[in-house]
């Protein structure tokens, strides 16, 4: 009964249910299910250890789950070994053969589905001008660079034209320029090529340029799923708001609501602070006001801002598009606001032991549970 | 020149290093260098000059190039019929064949047995590996010669595997393997396996075990993995591991003495039968440097394909 339901509804591509991964007595993935939609760009986000790497890796077949079944398109996959799904795997040491050229590489894959001669070729080339290195194909990985060689991996990934490309930390080995550069790369031949990319990484903000949807993982667990908008700006968690981005979070206490406003008393904050929040709270429940640097601003004279409060500035970073300033409260807090360096030389420069008045509006702050 | 202020004195010590420098690295290429002349060239010309002379009945059993002849005059003699005997006796040349067929076949045998041995260490647990590896080793511990004796207990009609498989019930009567080709081959290759097993091990576990997740991740099935990643990669030490055995099999003489019987006919054996049997010193070094080619040839045509390879692989870049 369920499955018809389920099928009206559109068949997500992958289907993770209840999977769990024990090492000796750790698990490594614990519990998760999660659904990941058809030519999306999905990221596995966490730190190191989260677990992230050993779930692409149960994607992929190499590691054989302890409890939990994995479906994709509708097709239970989780006792097939690795070169019997139709998933493909870009190594995070790209893993490429050393003793076969570059076109021999990519053309690995379609060989062992006996793809005939004359298309198998036709097939590398496409996939070396795909990724912009038509030039290399007699060449050995041991004669190219990182990020050619990064582009060899993905072109011998891409050729068999998988469902799923699975990609593990695609960007890690390179520098931050040509990293900056294969992000948007990598999101064009996703689209172009309509395939269904999922992809680990520990970088928050890789995450957030590339993907459509990103799953934070924390301990082998799922904190959140979510699109990297929502993510950022509501996040569900102390650790997601942390994780992603930068925060200010007060720890208080709910003292009313009315309508879509939350009084929450903060000691910290030293006093009310009002947020925005349709959900009906209890009073006197604890909770934690988060607010993002950006969303802070100065108050200017006649500003209206229900949120406000004094500060001495105590430490100023200075970005180049920005500075950051950490504002210490009279309770002890400090709070970091951002300010956009809008002239070369402000002409009422912030300095170090200033006071400055910080304040936001009910709807700039979101509430987390403790 | 003196742009950096050090002036001529500076530029006197950077010669003075440099020709410290020089001679640190003739001391380093000059030591094996010497080892090879004192310890093979030089013998070898010994050998080359003995197998130009003609045998004699004196001591050393054979003929000066350079003699003085009754009449005052000096003759130099040189003998080629040494070479023309090998030729034309089919003892040696069977000898010669005799040794090859061994040598081949014996290292297929150490081939087949030490790959799977090799991979099994180089995949094993970390911690396991050395313990391994010492177990292979550890025959060297004990004289070679002992350890073929041993095998001369095992192998014999009246010895411990004939026992225990009478006492098994597999045989009615004892099998002759003593004095068999069977027996040498045995030997031959229980010795050299050691030396099959070590390169092997060297180039496997250094093979990336990612290769073959990636070659399971775009199709392949084990086997397949095994063919175009495993086996291509490992080449090197397969070839390295041939040589060490192939080479010194060739002119091995213990194990055919020992454990061989009549019509397992080596070189090596030959060859000692020559020297300290028959006497016959000139024949001796003449198979001696017959063997020395058979051997060499192989080897420098596999350094000229190596090379070329690798000329082939910068160019490409």
């Amino acid at each position: 009964m369920n499955n018809v339901v389920a099928n009206a509804e559109q068949e997500p591509l992958v289907r993770i249910r209840n999977l769990s991964k024990v090492f000796g007595s750790t698990y490594a993935v614990d519990n998760i299910s999660l659904d990941i939609e058809e030519k999306g760009f999905f990221s596995l986000l966490g730190s190191s250890g989260c677990g992230k790497t050993t779930l692409l890796r149960m994607l992929a077949g190499f590691e054989t789950p302890t409890e939990g079944r994995i479906f994709i398109d509708g097709k239970d996959v989780t006792d097939l070994p690795p070169y019997e799904r139709q998933v493909n795997m870009m190594f995070q040491s790209y893993a490429l053969f050393p003793h076969m050229t570059v076109a021999d590489n990519i053309a690995y894959g379609l060989k062992q589905e006996r793809m005939a001669r004359p298309g198998r070729d036709e097939r590398v080339r496409e996939m070396l001008s795909l990724v912009q290195i038509e030039k290399l194909g007699h060449r050995k990985p041991h004669q190219l660079s990182g990020g050619q060689r990064q582009r060899v991996a993905l072109a011998r990934a891409l050729a068999k034209l998988p469902k799923i490309l699975l990609l593990d930390e695609p960007l890690g080995a390179l520098d931050r320029k040509l990293r900056e550069q294969t992000q948007f790369e990598l999101v064009n031949l996703q689209e172009r090529l309509g395939i269904t990319f999922i992809v680990v990484t520990h970088d928050q903000e890789e995450a957030m340029t590339m993907s459509s949807r990103i799953a934070l993982m924390r301990e082998g667990r799922i904190e959140q799923v979510d699109s990297p908008q929502r993510m950022y700006e509501f996040p569900q968690s102390r650790y997601a708001a942390n994780f992603i981005g930068n925060v200010n979070l007060f720890d208080g206490v709910v003292t009313s609501q009315s309508g879509d406003q939350v009084l929450v008393d903060s000691e910290e904050a030293g006093g009310q602070l009002c947020v925005r929040h349709s959900q009906p709270m209890t009073v006197g429940m604890p909770i934690t006001v988060a607010v993002r640097p950006e969303k802070i601003r100065m108050v200017q004279a006649g500003d209206d801002l229900p949120n406000q409060m004094q500060g001495v500035i105590r430490e100023i970073a200075y970005l180049g598009d920005e500075s950051i300033y950490h504002v210490e409260l009279a309770s002890g807090k400090r709070v970091k606001y951002t300010q956009p360096n809008v002239q070369a030389l402000a002409e009422l420069p912030l300095t170090w032991g200033q006071t400055i008045a910080l304040g936001w509006h009910a709807d700039r702050c979101g509430l987390l549970a403790q | 020149m003196t742009g950096y202020g050090g002036g001529a004195g500076a530029l006197a010590g950077l010669r003075a290093r440099w020709r410290r420098l020089t001679v640190g690295r003739w001391l380093v290429t000059g030591i094996p260098w010497l080892w090879l002349v004192i310890f093979f060239c030089l013998p070898f010309l010994f050998i080359l000059k003995i197998s130009l002379s003609e045998p004699a009945l004196a001591q050393p059993p054979y003929l000066n190039w350079i003699r003085e002849t009754a009449d005052g005059l000096v003759s130099i003699v040189v003998n080629f019929g040494n070479y023309g005997l090998l030729w034309d006796d089919s003892l040696y040349v069977s000898a010669l064949f005799g040794s090859l067929q061994v040598a081949a076949i014996s290292t297929l045998l150490c081939l087949l047995i030490g790959y799977p041995m090799a991979y099994a260490i180089a995949r094993a647990p970390t911690h396991l590996r050395m313990p391994l590896l010492m177990l292979v080793i550890l025959p060297f511990w004990t004289s070679f010669l002992i350890r073929i004796y041993a095998w001369m207990g095992i192998l014999n009609t009246n010895g411990i595997l004939n026992n225990f498989l009478l006492w098994l019930g597999v045989i009615e009567q004892p099998l002759e393997i003593m004095h068999t080709s069977l027996a040498v081959y045995i030997g031959v290759t229980y010795a050299y396996l050691p030396f099959m097993i070590l390169p092997l091990y060297a180039t496997l576990s250094r093979l990336d075990p990612v290769l073959l997740e990636a070659a399971a991740d775009l199709g392949a099935r084990p086997a397949k993995q095994f063919l175009t990643i495993t086996w291509p990669q490992s080449v090197p030490g397969v070839i390295a591991g041939a040589m060490l055995v192939f080479i010194p099999v060739m002119g091995e003489f213990v194990i055919p003495d020992l454990l061989g019987g009549p019509d397992s006919l080596m070189l090596g054996k030959l060859m000692w039968t020559e020297f300290f049997n028959n006497r016959d010193w000139p024949v001796a070094s003449a198979l001696a440097a017959v063997l020395l080619v058979v051997l060499i040839i192989p080897f420098l045509l596999l350094r000229h394909y190596e090379s070329r390879a690798e000329a082939n692989g910068e160019e490409a870049a």
